[in-house]
């Protein structure tokens, strides 16, 4: 290794004072210098940090965006989700490799650009998007791949790439981004009259066990998709003995189909900030820290901005709302690409700089969470919520919604309907609703809650959006007449297959052995022994995994088994009780063809 | 210390606050199989095959500290036949090969697959290529035979508190790495140390072996477990 890269190590390391908790930022800054995190960088980071070379290596290769290779000079990162594949990505694809001249998954021969798969982006209104060095292209076709080819060739700054920008926030001088809102309905609870400073003005007026009771009295559930009652999370955190509290917001949406807090982070920042104040303030809490999944680096500058602006205001910093003695401010974290880090105690490791690995519970985070300090995690729209309440009273928002789902919830809208976005419906709404506001009455299918929700058909569209019957976290995916229902549950098997963390058994081979099982079925070499097997198999794994990953990633198995098992059964051969999954005529037909040779080998249907 | 009452399978059991379920249970003489978990390591929940059932809701013995009135559900067909069926996916997600494992007879693995009476996993095998490291000057690190049970993480570290092994990579991909240097400086009693954490036969130890003959090894005689229920 050269000294001019070891020296250019160093100057990282030193940057972030040789701090381990700010690992992922050392590896994220290396990665853009270099282009890659290669052994050799490895060994120079642990070396400067006094770290076990394995253990710098093990975060590395953790996360999506960070690679040991060389990723190009512009990398292409094209989502492969399921609605970036219903809008055209395997032309996009195709389009990306052939201008570029090399595969996805490796970079051009020069080291130029390099093209990866990528799971869902946030973008799932605006199917088939890309990231190139953190900047999103959305709505992409072929030629719009050809000419993005073309200009980074020509050596173009990728912004520049951009040709036009989005509505609102998007449009400014610090995200300057073609994502587009698709705001398509708004709900009194986030989207109502907000004038900022007022909530925090309002809680810091009221004692903070108060501020409590009124979260209580709101009946809010998290927003986040488990649904834990935040009243309850703030009171065990605020009582739980500490030295320090921490206020820790999830934004780090990564549920296949969700993007409503990619709109909340561009349209209600501030609305959000104040909430974890609240939260702050709810639970003595001086600092907050707001996680961004690193698909959303591109509000970071932005977001940074409306931080300061909220400092001027009083809102955050020394005596926070006014309130003398009551000390809060938030930092931004930033994540590097893995699904695991919604799930908020691998999100607490992830932000110390470690692999997102989830923790072992108990102790729960509000008792042992960031530093092993009591730490409050909730979802961006839960704080948004919280600021909320507290302006309008806990009486008011119970209003909304069911006895058991209290409010409104933003629904992330896709797939095959006229109007896909967002949309804030007030809980206990029917999927059929929905459908009609969205324009997708034609669904065979509705992915509620994303790949880890369930899957219903016509028969359950009466069903209600809520806790207690279709629960979401936000993700809401229509599929049309025309789709392959299994390609999807494919696609989100292989999502979940790459996102498991490894650490536990059922999850990690569990979720390879489903996905094979499943392409077996697909392939026609499946029995009826095969979807009895499938169904055991989903059991264990759900029952005997770690953490909510492997908890809920055979869903979309087993929910389309229970909804649509005709199209399992049309698949399998139902005169015999075991298939051979080898078929020897079709292996060797390629090589008898070469050779000029008739296959002499049993031709078993 | 106060005394905590709880029940598993209908037997009445005592536990000391503080102790997880698998840690009274040994106390009480009920045995729960465990494979990740090991004495005076950290419990890292890895394998789940200590998974047991509270008020409906299953939950791994080595992570879940005793509650009073407890009523752990752990001897169960249904939870016996996913705990076999984890022994089954360890099985088919490495390469395995006990006839010829200098481990055998030692192996928890290969003693909890007799002790389930596993014949041929249910699951078909995934053949993975996976490596062999004969870097170490003192282990050779089969990565065929390795569970990622972590003992070896948790229990084995450089004066100075370095992790000498560590997990790299995710999900279906994920491997028990080393740091070189200190890996390197390993001595004679760590490398025993490593190879007697191993639960299977990834860490072994150079330049000595075969110390017990086949016949004589731990398993050899005893199911695993076996001594636990016998007292």
């Amino acid at each position: 290794m050269g000294n001019n890269v070891s020296s250019k190590i160093k100057s990282i390391v030193d940057k972030y004072g040789g701090d381990r908790g700010r690992m992922l930022d050392i590896i994220r800054d290396v990665q853009e210098e270099l282009r890659c995190v290669s052994d050799e960088s490895v060994s120079e980071i642990a070396g400067m940090m006094n770290l076990s070379r394995v253990d710098v290596d093990g975060v590395v290769t953790f996360y999506h965006f960070f690679s040991k290779t060389p990723v190009g000079k512009y990398s292409v990162y094209l989502n492969n989700g399921v609605t970036a594949v219903m809008n055209g990505r395997a032309a996009v694809a195709k389009a990306f490799a052939e201008a570029a001249g090399t595969a996805f998954g490796g970079t051009t021969a020069d080291g130029s650009i390099g093209l990866f798969d990528t799971s869902c982006i946030g973008m799932n209104d605006q199917e088939p998007a890309a990231l190139i060095n953190g900047i999103v292209f959305t709505r992409l076709t072929p030629d719009r791949a050809k000419s993005l080819v073309a200009g980074m060739k020509a050596g173009k700054k990728v912004a520049e790439l951009v040709e036009e920008f989005g509505d609102g926030a998007n449009q400014s001088d610090l995200i300057r981004s073609m994502v587009r809102n698709n705001i398509r309905r708004k709900g009194p609870v986030l989207f109502g009259d907000f004038t900022s400073g007022d909530s925090i003005k309002k809680a810091v007026a009221m004692k903070p066990v108060d501020v409590i009771e009124q979260m209580k009295i709101s009946n809010i559930r998290g927003r986040g998709g488990a649904g834990f009652p935040t009243g309850m999370k703030w009171e065990f955190c605020g009582k739980a003995k500490a030295g320090k509290r921490y206020v820790v917001c999830n934004a780090d949406e990564g549920e296949p189909g969700t993007f409503k807090d990619r709109v909340i982070l561009t349209e209600l920042p501030h609305l959000l900030f104040e909430g974890m104040a609240v939260g702050g303030y709810a639970v003595g809490a001086e600092e907050g820290i707001l996680y961004l999944r690193a698909e959303y680096l591109y509000l970071r500058e932005y977001l940074q901005d409306v931080l300061g602006k909220l400092r001027e205001k009083n809102v955050l910093g020394k005596n926070a709302g006014g309130k003398s003695g009551f000390n809060f401010d938030i930092t931004i974290k930033i994540g590097a690409g893995a699904y695991i880090c919604g799930e908020e105690s691998a999100l607490i490791e992830s932000a110390e700089g470690r692999r997102g690995e989830p923790r072992n519970r108990p102790p729960f985070p509000v008792e042992a969470g960031y530093l092993n300090q009591p730490t409050t995690v909730n979802n961006v729209e839960t704080y948004c919520a919280a600021a909320r309440i507290i302006i309008e009273g806990g009486e008011w928002f119970r209003k909304f919604g069911t006895n058991q789902s209290a409010g409104t919830k933003l629904l992330s809208v896709s797939g095959d309907c006229k109007k896909p976005g967002i949309y804030e419906i007030e809980f206990g709404t029917t999927v059929q609703t929905l459908l009609e506001m969205v324009e997708g009455r034609t669904a065979k299918a509705v992915q509620i809650g994303g790949p880890s929700g369930a899957c219903v058909g016509k028969k359950d569209f009466g069903h209600r959006i809520g806790y207690e019957d279709l629960s979401t976290g936000g993700s809401v995916i229509v599929i049309g007449p025309d789709r392959d229902l299994l390609q999807i549950v494919k696609n989100f098997m292989e999502f979940f297959v790459e996102e498991s963390c490894g650490w536990c058994v059922p999850c990690r081979a569990g979720n390879v052995l489903l996905l094979n099982k499943l392409e077996k079925v697909m392939d026609g070499h499946g029995t009826m022994a095969d979807i009895k097997e499938l169904e055991s198999w989903c059991l264990t794994v759900k029952s005997m995994s770690r953490c909510g990953l492997g908890q809920t990633s055979p869903n979309p198995i087993q929910t389309t088994l229970k909804n649509f098992r005709e199209i399992y059964e049309a698949k399998v051969r139902k005169d015999v009780d075991y298939a051979t999954e080898f078929d020897l005529s079709r292996a060797v037909k390629a090589s008898c063809e070469a050779a000029g040779r008739i296959p002499n080998v049993h031709e078993e249907h | 210390m106060s005394e905590i009452k709880f029940t598993i399978d209908g037997k009445e059991c005592t536990a000391r606050a503080g102790q997880t379920i698998v840690e009274a249970a040994s106390s009480s003489g009920v045995y729960i199989p465990t494979l990740c978990n090991y004495d005076g390591l950290k419990p890292a929940g890895a394998c789940r095959i200590c998974t047991v059932s509270v008020a409906g809701r299953n939950m791994a013995a080595c992570t879940t500290p005793v509650a009073s009135g407890m009523m752990v559900e752990n001897n169960t067909p249904e939870i016996n036949d996913m705990r076999k069926s984890i022994i089954e996916m360890l099985f088919v997600e490495g390469n395995h090969m006990c006839p010829v494992c200098e481990k055998s007879g030692n192996c928890e693995l290969q003693a909890l697959a007799y002790r389930y009476l596993m014949l041929a996993p249910r699951f078909p095998y995934l053949w993975p290529r996976r490596s062999v490291d004969a870097s170490i000057p003192k282990l050779y690190k089969d990565g065929n035979r390795c569970i990622q049970c972590l003992r070896c993480v948790r229990g084995i570290t450089a004066a100075d508190g370095r992790k000498v092994f560590g997990l790299v990579d995710r999900g279906g991909r994920v491997r028990i790495g080393h740091d070189p240097e200190l890996a390197a400086s390993l001595g004679e009693e760590q490398a025993k140390r490593a190879m007697e954490l191993c639960p299977v036969g990834s860490l072994i130890r150079k330049g000595v072996g075969y110390a017990v003959p086949i016949g004589k090894r731990k398993y050899d005689g005893t199911p695993i477990g076996g001594e636990l229920e016998r007292a």
